[in-house]
């Protein structure tokens, strides 16, 4: 992987306009302050109305597309849970042909998008995933990933982090929650050779709008992994939705990346972090975090950012600052 | 060969007479329809038809995309979202293959996508098994796909055909399965009448792209959450459709017959006017079960025999008729329904159909090779009173209920 010459920062690239027209429509069943809703309404806005979504079941798909009513102003289909990859992927090859046999206007540049969560993806349609991007079908992947089964109530996923508590990895005398990590879809997806993965975090949405706006222009399958906060699968109160996202990425826990045609980036770098304390006390599925398990947590978030700073070859994630306030206020960063 | 004759020759288009295995046929049939996306996987026996359609694709022969899918999951998954798109799509499978597609199975039916699946049988494991009996295609008799059972390349090239065309007719709008036995027909190198001008095919079975569809002037939302309010009715349409399904499956069946010269029926009549046991099966084994008939009837045994070709939808009223005055019917399934009422699906959906016991034989699981006399055998305990209705036989099974 070759590393991108220069380090563009924070916002640098927002300078499209979105349209103010909405194809991801009010209205629909999403719980209260939801970001899976930010960040439909700001992929929809930069792949506009030529665009058909793939939803495997979760979250989104239960909330927006209920008979007779839809929030998807789009052509949009759901088939099953593990299989986004290979359905967008019949999708794409229909489109191929049916543009070569006259039945859709070849000029007509159609986005593919599937939109599924992170057990959609990293989990039951991991293989569909990768078989998608193995034969590299020209469709856009956006894994909103709320890090957990939420649709079902909150069980673990392959995403989930370390020591939170879930249904199926409830923290208990033995065991403090979840024992697994993060698994790196980006850097899986990436290793397929594709010209385009990257990380996006809804809290910085300009940065958000700017990777749909790559996906669609590459030349070849694309991979988008946006971390997303859920009310009652993390456990924070409403008004901390973007405020924990925020966080997240404050504290290093989630880095915003790209890696485009191998060449990786940090889109968002921060200068000097906040204790990943600060992430992970918002919420009530780590409360029951010992100390010692919260340091467990630092030092995978240390060594994520000690690889990251090594790859980009400079401190482009700084060091924890323990004097800096978790919740500044906004603006104030 | 079952098909009726048709007379009116002049209307018959002009065909050449070439030899290939069922699958191979299959695979022209595809490919003289025109599939538009096909993506499949290997699995014996089916395999020697995507293989040659991955050939035609990439020889130019046919302008399709093929997808070289992962799995079978996919390989259906990939169907229903280009037969969303709207395009004619193909896949074809075996056995496990079908136990991994499965969970798409039913959604390609709720959305009402005219898919066109092969299917070369082969049982389940375990034991591991390649080789053919019904048990895959059984398995979907209650997801509400047409499904038909063939008897030889010939009738497999045909119906392949016709399926297209009843399957895109806005009237039925539903997948349909071709099935045909592994390796008997399969893999076994037949005499087939094909035309001589490959337009005919799409000339009969055109693309109709009259299904719901993914259309980006005129967006649709496939799939979406039916709640308990709505449910019911939506998959109620998919039921009647299914129904409604056997007109438009006759209508296809005699118009192919005027085209081609071969018709086939929902199911094939053999010597059962007077008939007082019939012999009723599916698949390439009723060339034998025929042969067991002559064989009876020159001894004086009024036999007949009866071959089921669409299972789904059920042709109720026709074969109620074919086999109502009939003594004693005589059911040979080629699966089995484990601890179910019989042992035999078709012996209990027969039972049903005519309201009284059937006798339920099961023969050629996994494959096991049966001939015309063992057939005649079963037949004439049947006929002289020494097996029982309503409970079930074996026929080749060492230790088996004979
Ligand atoms: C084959 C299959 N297994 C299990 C389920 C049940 N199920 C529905 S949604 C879901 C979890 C979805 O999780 P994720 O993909 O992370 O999306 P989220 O619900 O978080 O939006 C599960 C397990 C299913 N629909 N299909």
């Amino acid at each position: 992987m070759k590393v991108a010459e220069e380090y563009p920062g924070l916002y640098e690239y927002a300078n499209f306009e979105l349209p103010q027209e909405e194809l991801f429509l009010p209205g629909h069943g999403l719980c209260a302050s939801c970001t899976i809703g930010v960040i439909a309404r700001h992929m929809l806005k930069v792949l506009g109305p030529d665009t058909i979504v793939v939803n495997p079941t979760g979250c989104a798909e239960v909330s927006t597309v209920v008979y007779p009513r839809t929030n998807w102003a789009v052509p949009w289909i759901h088939v099953a849970f593990g299989n986004g990859g290979s359905v967008a992927s019949g999708i794409e090859a229909a489109i191929k042909v049916l543009k070569r046999r006259g039945v859709i206007d070849p000029n007509r540049k159609i986005n593919i998008v599937v939109f599924a969560g992170d057990g959609g993806t990293a989990d039951i349609g991991f293989q569909a995933l990768s078989g998608m991007l193995e034969r590299g079908h020209k469709v856009i992947y956006v894994m909103y990933d709320n890090e957990g089964y939420m649709n079902t109530g909150i069980q673990r996923s392959g995403t989930t982090p370390f020591g939170a508590s879930t249904t199926t990895a409830p923290a208990g005398k033995k065991v403090p929650g979840n024992v697994t990590h993060k698994k790196p879809m980006v850097a899986i997806a990436a290793a397929h050779g594709i010209p385009y993965a990257a990380t996006a975090n809804p809290a910085y949405v300009h940065d958000m709008v700017y990777k749909f706006k790559k996906a669609a222009e590459a030349d070849g399958p694309a991979f988008l992994h946006i971390l997303q906060s859920c009310t009652p699968g993390w456990r924070f109160e409403p008004k901390y939705a973007i405020r924990v996202l925020e966080l997240a990425t404050e504290t290093g826990y989630w880095v915003n990346y790209e890696i485009d045609h191998g060449e990786f980036r940090v889109t968002v770098p921060v200068p000097k972090r906040k204790p990943v304390k600060c992430f992970l006390q918002l919420q009530g599925r780590f409360r029951h975090l010992k100390p010692e398990e919260i340091d467990t947590i630092q030092a995978l978030i240390d060594k994520d950012v000690a690889e990251i700073n090594r790859i980009v070859g400079r401190e482009v994630i700084g060091p924890v600052d323990p004097g800096l306030e978790c919740l500044t206020p906004r603006g104030a960063r | 060969m079952s098909a009726q004759l048709i007379r009116e020759k002049e209307k018959i288009i002009k065909q050449k007479r070439i030899a290939l295995t069922g699958n191979h046929a299959v695979a022209l049939a595809v490919k003289m329809a025109r599939a538009e996306v096909i993506a499949a996987y290997p699995i014996t026996p089916q395999t020697p038809v995507v293989e040659k359609l991955a050939e035609y694709v990439n020889n130019g022969e046919l302008d399709a995309e093929y997808i070289p899918v992962e799995a079978e999951h996919s390989a259906m998954s990939a169907v229903i979202g280009a037969s969303a798109m709207g395009a004619r799509t193909f896949t074809e499978t075996s056995s496990q293959g079908l136990g991994h597609m499965y969970e798409n199975l039913p959604i390609a039916v709720g959305m009402r996508l005219p898919i066109i699946m092969g299917m070369a049988v082969r049982t389940y494991s375990a034991p591991i098994n390649v080789w053919g009996d019904y048990s895959d295609v059984m398995s979907m008799r209650e997801l509400g796909w047409i499904i038909y059972i063939t008897q030889n390349a010939q009738e497999a090239f045909d119906t392949i055909i016709q399926a297209y065309r009843v399957a895109e007719d806005s009237r039925v709008h539903l997948p349909a399965v071709v099935a045909y036995d592994g390796f008997w027909t399969s893999h076994v190198l037949q005499p087939l009448d094909v035309p001589e001008d490959e337009e005919e095919v799409i000339r009969f079975a055109p693309i109709t792209r009259s299904w719901v569809k993914l259309d980006l002037d005129n967006p649709a939302q496939l799939g979406a959450v039916g709640t308990p309010e709505w449910y019911w009715e939506i998959r109620w349409q998919a039921v009647e459709a299914l129904r409604g399904s056997t007109k438009v499956i006759e209508e296809v069946d005699n118009e192919f017959g005027r085209r081609f010269g071969r018709r086939y029926g929902l199911v094939s009549p053999y010597m059962l006017d007077d008939a007082e046991i019939a012999i009723v099966t599916y698949g390439s084994v009723y060339g034998l079960v025929k042969k067991a008939v002559n064989k009876l009837r020159s001894e004086g045994v009024r036999a007949g025999a009866l071959r089921l070709r669409v299972i789904r939808p059920w042709p109720g009223d026709l074969i109620a008729k074919y086999l109502g005055n009939v003594d004693k019917i005589m059911v040979i399934d080629r699966t089995i329904n484990h601890g179910g009422p019989l042992y035999g699906p078709m012996a209990t959906e027969i039972a049903t159909t005519v309201q009284r016991p059937v006798y339920n034989v099961l023969a050629t699981i996994g494959m096991r090779a049966i001939d015309s006399d063992m057939i005649y055998e079963a037949a004439m305990k049947v006929y002289r009173g020494l097996w029982a209705p309503g409970v079930p036989y074996t026929v080749g099974l060492r230790g088996g209920y004979e």
